[in-house]
């Protein structure tokens, strides 16, 4: 039975890009909180400070979790995607049951050189199943080591 | 990529002769006329209001203006009926099915027969009078990618789905040898008018009471007098209806009970009207393609169901059903069925009647060995102190600001909660069988899934916060066409079901399947 020290961490650069996400809008919040700071009367920083502190969080501390929360395995011909910090989620699509698959990079990510890997299944529940921070050579071969599964299989 | 079905013109098929496959045809010319009344049939209520409205307010003068507008509207909608429908040709071709149509922006759609799972034909009631038929073609795709030829005549319908289920099978293309009419296929299961009719009694249904009390609401500056404002039932009965009201307080138990018995009898009537419109003649058979079902009164739907695309198989019942053993068998498959995954095999039959279909599925009830297990008890507690979480405070509150005993309420809701939760530990259950898996649900009504190893496309086991603390998990199967979730598992079972479960889709490739 594989466990949790099976899997493959993602790629760090994955953190980066969810921090430079997190900063975007961590300055439209604080934008918005200064505005509302000079709309109340007073100095009390009552907004600005609670958005500051989550800002902080939410720049420096969740990506590093979520990171650290995830993991894929390619082992015994089967795909296995862990996701979740709270609501924590284990699949494992075997590759007989793939679909097709996609290779898709925003511009953050392609700056970064990762990308995320969508496998597409016939089911209903998990009809795809993404794979975000990948290196983008990784998750290309991952997608021809699951087409070649496929066509060997269906020989 | 198109989007949605499209609408059909028509035009006279071809004279008698078999069209050989590649020709581009247009649909039937007599749906031109089915789609110009129900168009009518759209258009009298709208017009009726209108024309109402217009004589209320005295300007009978005005309809003689509306009257040339309405005309051209219904003109105009005619006149683009009638070139949509030149417009809409299909191909039978060699690899796939070809679709063209459009008046301002042409589109085309091919669907290669390797994706279309099957042909269904339906018929509605005016379709039927006139020898029409709807062709459907179902791909997988969760009905993005869905063909229908609106209408086609019945003998064309049923050529048309021969012809695509004998192109899959030999996927090769000429023209096609007339088959000649096998002998009857075995009925598996058929419901006469008494099972329909006894179905119908079992599904008691108060939807015409919401709909009157609707239109009620709707349309009370029709009648007289103001429906909300009880003085004026009093009134109104105050003539005829006045020795009752002189009963007093018997007499008000007495029509309040009447109302509720004819409550009761609507809900009836309605359920049973229903149920005999749906179930007509329904009709289960084991043709060599597959499961064929056929049902409906106005409506007529034929669909079939591929064997070898039963992906699992659902038993339910009801909770006033199981006193009398009527089960309810629905079928998971890739095909389509208006809308729903689960395709009704059996909606009303003993489980002597629902063994046999489940043989011919290929999949078999849970036998006598079978290792039933219990799901995770964590799993209940936590159910009973979330809802302890809520009505606790809740009682608490009524008990401080409200003087009538009302905190009783909450506190027999945590009970019946508790009750219900202990009976779902030690009755749900789950196990697997060497080539199935099996998941018991429901205290009342019990469901049973079945679910078979090999043909499940992932597994997922998913934990919420609190269930990874106190270690159970939920086990989410996906199926090709339905859902299927066990959830408070305890996670060391998860994670042995799920291996077993792996193990066998290893084996098989899913294209092997289909």
């Amino acid at each position: 039975m594989e466990s949790a020290s099976d899997l493959t961490p993602l790629d760090p650069a994955y953190r980066t890009v969810l921090r430079i996400v997190a900063s975007i809008w961590a300055a439209v919040f604080l934008i918005a909180a200064c505005v509302a700071e000079f709309a109340i009367p007073g100095w009390h920083g009552v907004v600005l400070i609670p958005v500051l502190v989550v800002s902080l969080l939410l720049i420096l501390r969740v990506p590093q979790r979520r990171w650290a929360a995830r993991g894929y395995s390619v082992a015994e011909e089967r795909l296995r995607v862990v996701r979740g910090l709270l609501f924590h989620s284990d699949t494992v699509v075997p590759f007989g049951r793939v679909q097709h698959i996609d290779v898709d990079q925003g511009p953050l990510e392609r700056a970064y050189e990762i990308a995320t890997l969508t496998v597409h299944t016939a089911g209903s529940h998990n009809a795809s199943v993404t794979l975000p921070g990948l290196r983008h050579e990784d998750a290309l071969a991952m997608r021809d080591t699951i087409r070649a599964a496929i066509r060997r299989d269906t020989q | 990529m198109v989007g949605a079905s499209m609408e059909a013109g028509t035009e006279a098929g071809t004279g008698g002769a078999p069209p050989t496959a590649g020709d581009a045809r247009r649909t039937d010319g007599l749906s031109f006329a089915v789609r110009g009344v129900t168009m009518l049939g759209q258009l009298v209520l709208p017009l009726g209001f209108l024309a109402f409205s217009i004589a209320k307010d005295e300007k009978a003068g005005a309809l003689a203006f509306f009257a040339p507008i309405v005309i051209a509207i219904i003109a105009f909608n005619f006149a683009i009926a009638y070139a949509s429908w030149r417009r809409f040709t299909y191909t039978v071709g060699e690899a796939d099915i070809r679709v063209e149509s459009g008046l301002l922006s042409r589109s085309a759609r091919a669907v290669p027969y390797e994706r279309i799972q099957d042909v269904s034909l339906e018929q509605k009631f005016l379709p039927r009078l006139l020898g029409l038929t709807e062709v459907r073609f179902e791909t997988g795709a969760g009905g993005k990618d869905e063909i229908t030829l609106r209408y086609l005549a019945e003998s064309e319908g049923e050529r048309l789905r021969e012809l695509v289920r004998s192109q899959k099978l030999s996927e090769t293309v000429g023209t096609p040898a007339p088959r000649e009419t096998p002998s009857e296929p075995p009925v598996l299961f058929a419901m006469g008018p008494k099972r329909v009719l006894t179905f119908g009694l079992f599904e008691f249904s108060l939807a015409v009471v919401a709909v009157v009390a609707g239109a009620a609401q709707q349309f009370d500056f029709l009648l007289d007098f103001d429906i909300w404002e009880w003085r004026e039932w009093q009134r109104l009965l105050a003539g005829p209806g006045g020795w009752l009201l002189a009963l007093g307080v018997v007499g008000q138990v007495i029509a309040g009970a009447l109302a509720i018995v004819s409550l009761l009898l609507l809900g009836l009537v309605t359920g049973l009207v229903r149920t005999a419109l749906r179930e007509w003649d329904f009709r289960l058979e084991r043709t060599d393609k597959g499961l064929r079902r056929r049902r409906g009164l106005l409506t007529r739907t034929d669909v079939v169901m591929p064997i070898h695309r039963v992906q699992a198989l659902r038993i339910g019942t009801g909770i006033v059903r199981r006193l009398f053993g009527w089960h309810r068998l629905g079928v998971v498959s890739l095909a389509q069925d208006s809308g729903g995954a689960n395709h009704d095999a059996a909606p009303f039959a003993q489980m002597r009647e629902i063994a046999p279909i489940v043989r011919e599925t290929g999949f078999h009830l849970p036998r006598g060995d079978a290792d039933w297990q219990r799901g995770s008890k964590n799993y209940r507690i936590d159910r009973v102190v979330i809802a302890a979480l809520f009505l606790v405070p809740l009682a608490v509150g009524c008990a401080v600001f409200v003087s009538a005993p009302l905190w009783i309420a909450p506190l027999l809701g945590l009970a019946w909660i508790t009750v219900l939760e202990a009976f779902h530990f030690s009755h749900d259950r789950h196990a697997l069988d060497p080539d199935q898996l099996y998941s018991r649900q429901g205290w009342l009504s019990p469901k049973l899934a079945i679910a078979s190893r090999v043909k499940l496309q992932s597994v997922e086991i998913a934990r919420g916060p609190i269930a990874r603390r106190r270690g159970y998990a939920t086990l989410h199967l996906g199926l090709a066409g339905g859902q299927m979730a066990v959830p408070g598992l305890p996670i060391a079972r998860a994670e042995s079901l799920r291996e077993g479960v792996l193990a066998s889709i290893g084996k098989r490739d899913f294209s092997a399947l289909l």
